[in-house]
This record gives C-alpha cells, sequence and structure tokens, in this order.
C-alpha cells in the first residue's frame, strides 16, 4: 500500500515512469564522476523498489543516501554492484561500466548481512579485502596480512586482530568491516548503514575515517540513517524514496520541502515543528 | 600453520593407510584376485576373541583392512567438505543430493541391463548417482528461481519426489529376471562388507581430490561462505564457487553410497564438522578436526563393523561420529557445554563473593559515624546483620562466606561473626567504591532514580574491568583523584546496617 502511495506520488510529480519520456536527454556524464547511474530501474516480484534512478556524484565528497525505511537506498547500492538483478539501467564507474571497474570500488555491506558467529578471527575478514589482489588459488601471504593489520590499526583495532569474530561488540564489527573495506584501497566506496546501531566510539572512528578518505581524495557513498548529523557528517547528499528526490550539496539540498517530500507523511511531527518554528518567527 | 596442519593429516593418513594397504592390495591382487567377503559377512554373531580383536585392530586381515581404510579415508573427506557445506548453511541441500541420486543409481542398472550388459557394473552405477544428483540439485534451482517457494520447501519437495522415485524404480528392478541379485538396496543403507579393490581405489582418489581442491580453494570458500555479497561485488564468480563445493559434496556423497548408504550420508558429512566447531574459532582447524572426527569415525565404524558382522556398517559409523559429536558438545574447549558451565559458575561465584564484600564494608562503615575512608577499619562483623542487608537466605550467605574462606578473602568466621583478612578488606573497599562510582554515573548520566539504582549498578559492576573504571573516575570529576576523595557516599540509604 505503501509503495503504491510513493509510486503514485512519482507518476503525478512530472517524471512518468515510462513511455512518455522518450525524447528526454540524458544529462552529460563526465568521466570524473566516480558513479554515475543511468535510469536505474530494480524490482522485487514485480514490485518496483528503485525507480528510474539519474546520478551523478562528485569526486571526492561524502555523500549521504538519506530516505525512509524501505525507500531502496540498500537496493540501489546492491544494484550499483550488480549484487541484485536491475531491471534496466546502466552503472557506471569513472566513465566506463561498474564490471571492468570493480577494483576501483570498495563495499560496506550491512553489519547484519553476515553471520557472525562464522569461524574467523577480525584479521582474517579484514584480509578478505585484498583477496582480489591475490587472485585465483593464491593463499593469504605476508603482504596481504601486513596491509589488513595496517587497516586494523586505522580503526583502532589492532589489538583484537586474533579475535573471533562473535566475540567482538556490534560497533568493533562494524569497525571490522571498514577495515576490510580500506584493505580493499579503492577509490569509491559505498558503505550501506555503516553508522546504524554503533557506540559514540565507534561513530567518532567512521567520522575521522571519512574525513581521512575525503582528505585523500576518495569518494564515499553512505546509506544514513540519522537526519540529525546529516549536514555535520556529510558534503552531499541524495535523498531518495524509490525514485530520488533531489540531490546536490547538503546546504542547499537538505531542506525541509524536500524531506517532506522525501518522508511524505511519515515526519508530520517534523514538518509540524519545522511549521511551528517558522509562525514562532513572524 | 593451517597449511601444515592439513599437509600434516594428509601425510598422516598416506603414511598409515594408504601406503599399507596398497601393498597389501598388489600383494592379493597378484595372488588371489578380489576376494569376496564372505569370510567376514557369514561369521555366526558372538563375541569376538581377544585374537579376532587384535586382528581388526591392527588390520591384518586383507578385508577388513580395505574396508576400514575405505571407511575412514571416506570419513577424511566427508568430514572436510562438510565443514564447508555446514559454513555455508547447506546441510539440507546435501541431504537433498544423496538422496536424489536413488533414481539416477536404478536408471544406470537398467539401462545397462537393456544394453546387455550385467548392470552392477560400479562406475555406470555410479555415474548415474552423480548426473541423478546434479538433476536434483538443477531441479532445486529452478524451482527457487521460476517460483517463490522457498529453498527448504524446495529442497523437501524435491528430496522426498526423487528418493519416492527411486524407489519405484527399485520395485521394478526387483520384477525383471536380472533384478533379484541386484543388491541395489545395500545403496540405500550402505553395506561396506561389499567392497572391493575398485572401490576403495574410487574412495581414495574421491579423498585427494577433495582435499586437493579444499586447500587450492580454501581462501575463496572461506570468502563466500562468509560474505557472499561481498565476495561477488570483489568480482568472485560466487556460483562457481558453489557448484564447485556442491559438486565436490556429490561426488564424496556418491562415493559414500556404498559405505554408509544414501540415507545415513548427510550425517557422515554434518556431523564431523559440526563436532568440530566445538573446538576451536579457527576455520582451517575445524576442517582439519572435522576430517579427523570423519576419519576416525569412519575407522571405529568399520572395524566395530568388522567385529561383529551382523551390525551393518554405515550405521555404526554414523552412530560412532554422533558419540564423537556428544563428547565435543559437552567436553569442546572453544563453545562445549562444559566450559561455558565453569565459565558462568566462575562468574557467579565472584559476583557473590562481591556482594558479601560490600555487604560487610557496608556494614563496616556504619559502625563509624562520620563515614570516610580513613575511619573505616577491618573488625569482626556480625553476620546477622549481614544477612539483612541483603535478600539472601541464612545458608546461602554461608556458602559466600565459606567459599570467600576458601579463596583466602576471610580471616575466620565462627559465632556469628566475621573477620575480614587484609586482602579481603582492601577488596570490600575497592567492591564498594566501583559500585558507587558506577551508581552515581547511572543517576547522572542514565537518569535513574537513587532508590532503584541499586539493582541496575548491581547487573554492571561485576564485570567492570579496569579501563572502565578509570573512564567512570574521569566522568566522575569528584572521584578522579582517587586519594583525595576516595569513597563516594551511598546516594540510597543502605538497608539493613548496624541497627
Amino acid at each position: 500500500m505503501i509503495r503504491l502511495f510513493h509510486f503514485d506520488r512519482a507518476t503525478q510529480s512530472g517524471q512518468a515512469p515510462s513511455g512518455e519520456e522518450g525524447g528526454r536527454e540524458f544529462p552529460e556524464h563526465s568521466a570524473r564522476s566516480p558513479l554515475s547511474v543511468h535510469d536505474l530501474t530494480v524490482a522485487y516480484h514485480r514490485k518496483p523498489v528503485v525507480w528510474d534512478v539519474d546520478l551523478e556524484l562528485p569526486e571526492g565528497k561524502l555523500v549521504a543516501l538519506v530516505g525512509p525505511n524501505g525507500a531502496g537506498k540498500s537496493t540501489l547500492i546492491k544494484a550499483c554492484q550488480e549484487l541484485v538483478p536491475k531491471a534496466s539501467g546502466l552503472v557506471q564507474v569513472y566513465g566506463r561500466p561498474y564490471r571492468h571497474q570493480r577494483h576501483l570500488v570498495g563495499y560496506v555491506p550491512q553489519r547484519e548481512s553476515v553471520d557472525w558467529d562464522f569461524p574467523v578471527s577480525a584479521m582474517d575478514v579484514v584480509a578478505m579485502g585484498g583477496y582480489h589482489r591475490l587472485g585465483w588459488l593464491r593463499p593469504v601471504n605476508k603482504r596481504c596480512r601486513s596491509e589488513a593489520m595496517q587497516a586494523l590499526e586505522r580503526v583502532g583495532l589492532a589489538d583484537l586482530a586474533g579475535r573471533q569474530i562473535s566475540q567482538l561488540s556490534g560497533g568493533q564489527q562494524q569497525r571490522t568491516f571498514l577495515a576490510r573495506a580500506l584493505a580493499q584501497d579503492a577509490r569509491l566506496y559505498l558503505m550501506d548503514e555503516p553508522f546504524a546501531a554503533v557506540d559514540a566510539a565507534t561513530e567518532r572512528v567512521i567520522v575521522e575515517l571519512l574525513h581521512e578518505l575525503k582528505a585523500r581524495g576518495r569518494t564515499c557513498f553512505v546509506v544514513h540513517h540519522d537526519l540529525a548529523t546529516v549536514t555535520e557528517y556529510f558534503d552531499w547528499v541524495v535523498l531518495m524514496n524509490m525514485r530520488v528526490v533531489d540531490a546536490g550539496p547538503t546546504k542547499e539540498v537538505f531542506h525541509q520541502e524536500n524531506l517532506r517530500k522525501t518522508y511524505g507523511g511519515k515526519l508530520t511531527v517534523l514538518s509540524a515543528a519545522a511549521e511551528a518554528v517558522r509562525n514562532a518567527g513572524e | 600453520m593451517r597449511r601444515a596442519a592439513l599437509h600434516l593429516a594428509l601425510g598422516l593418513w598416506i603414511l598409515l593407510f594408504v601406503v599399507p594397504s596398497l601393498r597389501g592390495a598388489v600383494i592379493h591382487d597378484h595372488t588371489e584376485g578380489i576376494r569376496p567377503l564372505g569370510s567376514l559377512a557369514n561369521r555366526p554373531i558372538d563375541w569376538p576373541s581377544r585374537a579376532d580383536l587384535l586382528r581388526v585392530a591392527l588390520l591384518q586381515d586383507y578385508n577388513t583392512r580395505l574396508v576400514v581404510v575405505s571407511a575412514s579415508l571416506l570419513g577424511t573427506a566427508c568430514g572436510l567438505i562438510g565443514g564447508f557445506l555446514l559454513l555455508r548453511k547447506r546441510s539440507l541441500m546435501g541431504d537433498t543430493l544423496s538422496h536424489a541420486t536413488l533414481p539416477g543409481i536404478c536408471l544406470a542398472f537398467m539401462g545397462m541391463v537393456a544394453f546387455g550388459h550385467s548392470g552392477k557394473s560400479m562406475p555406470g552405477l555410479l555415474l548415474g548417482a552423480l548426473l541423478s544428483g546434479i538433476l536434483g540439485f538443477a531441479t532445486v534451482l529452478a524451482i527457487r528461481k521460476v517460483t517463490r517457494v522457498k529453498d527448504d520447501a524446495a529442497m523437501g519437495i524435491v528430496l522426498s519426489v526423487f528418493f519416492g522415485l527411486g524407489v519405484a524404480l527399485l520395485g521394478l528392478i526387483q520384477k525383471m529376471p536380472e533384478g533379484s541379485a541386484a543388491g541395489l538396496e545395500a545403496f540405500i543403507y550402505g553395506k561396506t562388507a561389499s567392497m572391493v579393490f575398485e572401490d576403495f581405489l574410487v574412495v581414495s582418489s574421491v579423498t585427494v581430490a577433495a582435499l586437493l581442491v579444499c586447500v587450492a580453494l580454501f581462501k575463496e570458500f572461506r570468502l563466500v561462505c562468509f560474505d557472499e555479497g561481498f565476495a561477488s561485488s570483489q568480482g568472485w564468480p560466487v556460483v562457481v564457487l558453489d557448484t564447485i563445493m556442491l559438486g565436490l559434496v556429490t561426488i564424496v556423497t556418491v562415493a559414500g553410497l556404498q559405505a554408509v548408504g544414501l540415507i545415513l550420508v548427510i550425517a557422515f558429512l554434518i556431523t564431523p564438522a559440526a563436532a568440530a566447531r566445538f573446538w576451536t574459532h579457527r576455520l582451517g582447524h575445524l576442517l582439519a578436526l572435522g576430517a579427523l572426527i570423519g576419519g576416525l569415525s569412519g575407522w571405529m565404524g568399520a572395524a566395530i563393523s568388522a567385529l561383529l558382522p551382523r551390525l551393518p556398517a554405515g550405521a555404526i559409523i554414523v552412530l560412532v561420529a554422533a558419540i564423537l559429536f556428544l563428547v565435543s558438545m559437552f567436553f569442546g574447549s572453544a563453545r562445549g557445554v562444559l566450559v561455558r558451565w565453569f565459565r558462568q559458575s566462575r562468574l557467579k561465584r565472584k559476583i557473590g563473593r562481591q556482594h558479601l564484600l560490600r555487604a560487610a564494608y557496608e556494614w563496616l562503615e556504619s559502625r563509624v559515624e562520620n563515614p570516610d575512608r580513613e575511619r573505616v577499619i577491618n573488625g569482626p562483623i556480625k553476620m546477622a546483620a549481614l544477612v539483612s542487608s541483603r535478600s539472601w537466605s541464612v545458608p546461602e550467605l554461608n556458602r559466600e562466606i565459606r567459599r570467600a574462606y576458601d579463596d583466602a578473602f576471610v580471616q575466620s568466621f565462627s559465632d556469628g561473626e566475621l573477620c575480614l583478612n587484609e586482602a579481603g578488606f582492601l577488596a570490600a573497599a575497592r567492591v564498594t567504591r566501583n559500585h558507587r562510582l558506577w551508581e552515581l554515573y547511572l543517576i547522572e548520566n542514565a537518569d535513574i532514580a537513587p532508590n532503584h539504582v541499586d539493582r541496575d549498578a548491581d547487573a554492571v559492576e561485576h564485570v567492570l574491568g579496569e579501563p572502565l573504571v578509570n573512564e567512570l573516575e574521569k566522568l566522575l570529576p569528584a572521584y578522579r583523584d582517587a586519594r583525595r576523595s576516595p569513597m563516594p557516599g551511598s546516594p540510597h540509604p543502605i538497608s539493613g546496617g548496624a541497627e
């Protein structure tokens, strides 16, 4: 029902989902853009989850992907990496199809996506970030391990390298995933809710890490839930509810009207509060 | 380390079993050809004599040696592959594969008979089993892809339908003139005694292949089992790796059909790996241990069955594996029941002792007019007063006191009086301080009412370590200097007390 509602809104707001936009021109996608998405549509069992998304990320920025539950944020991240089948669309990384640019993309999946009872240590998990450089059949070598160790040091888990992953706290598990992405040494990082249910110390570490990555010219595209910290943590924001509502620099795009558009009826308290603030100001 | 363990296991198997049995086999092959195993199977049921025991234990008899070595090699392969199957959460898939082999075996038999062969050619039957197993697996994938039927339901359907088809075909074969002597039922329950040298060759080559693939693809399998999505995003072909893994499972299953039968082979795959999980948190160790446990159960099961020929080897093997599983479940050093129970009881004991020490300290404190650490001194404590300070019974309190005495925190206890020694008094002061720091933190930061805070603090303080206490001291500036203001007052009235 909710999906249907969004679907209706999407069609009403002028961007017809199909057919009519035959003559619409693609914006010029530059080869410098770390991630550009054209006309991406994803459907689970015929229900559209991501609808006609067009997106181009600027290089070297921290970009938040914001939207309500079920808005297709995770699905968009996954579809960009061909982890879920696309109904249509094209994903380019630095101007070339994703398939050829895999090594440029680092991935931090949702923490719940794996079984943390698995018999491996934090070190083993982080070393997985370097597997693609090793290639087939070659065992994990010293270099791979030392890179993993550096990544663990950067997220403050060097002491716990040998610990079995079920004995790590939730925040430490999240940091293990981040360290694994660091070990990938990518230019574009796709992160699925790295801030979900982490302690304050981990949140601090992640923010520092994001800034460090930015300073080194990396681009981070981060699914984010906490609206209160969007302006503080991110330069850019993509507002999404099945389709992209708006995307741009946080200062320009992250305002009440867009949020209301994105969250629909779900943000009534917030919009009421905004209304109250406006009225009080007059 | 991991590699070394695997190499060691492989080397051991070759040294202990493969080499001597091959030597024996070659001799026998040249002198007598392949001997039927009737001599073992036809003995009347009686308890084995000492000579029998010795003969089986030392593998003196050629047939026993063949069967025991084949079963343990098979167990090694099963335990190894089973580890990955278990971690990939595909146990039921293994079961489906093994059940799906039956129609293939029957069809292969019928086909070979139709073309004028004997129908009992082992390679032909195994090929049929392999194809049929793969077909079953493909059917599961197809059902999952085309419909919205969930995985487990799809596997349940395929498992039972294929097995039913196989049983129906078996019925047909029984009616055929050649069918009566087919002995195809052996595939359902397994019949180790019917193994011949060719079977040994099949089993040992399968084991070596499984071992090589697992060592070569260790890194890839670990990645796919742990995080499929990440593996896929890095460009690893998850489907190919899964196919290799399940292909190995199929081959091992088919090789094991004769030994344990298609119904029990799943237990042979899963039980050793599940048992190994109780002993280790490392994947390499888990696989090596699973292989070892599988090999051991194969060996012991086949040996026991050789001693008591009326007992079917397949069932005995699985029962031995189950016993090893039970032993691991209780005594496993990583997550066995006893280890966990021991850890919990140690924590309980610590908590009980801390309760006693804090009650004792608070009573001593209440004896002094102006509670200050300098003035609180160690002395005899009335046990009656301690009873009322917490909700514990007199026997419970006495037990705690006796334990604290055993742990050298109490100097003496008699006549309703208790005396802490120096170490006990210091520990009591420390425990009380930690408790109050934590209470204050909760009141200040978690908005917990002072009269409730005691219970909440109680749940956590026993696991506070040194770093956390330091952190607390930093957050509560009044108590930063442990010497100047060492003991915070209790934020709530202390029950019991001096009255």
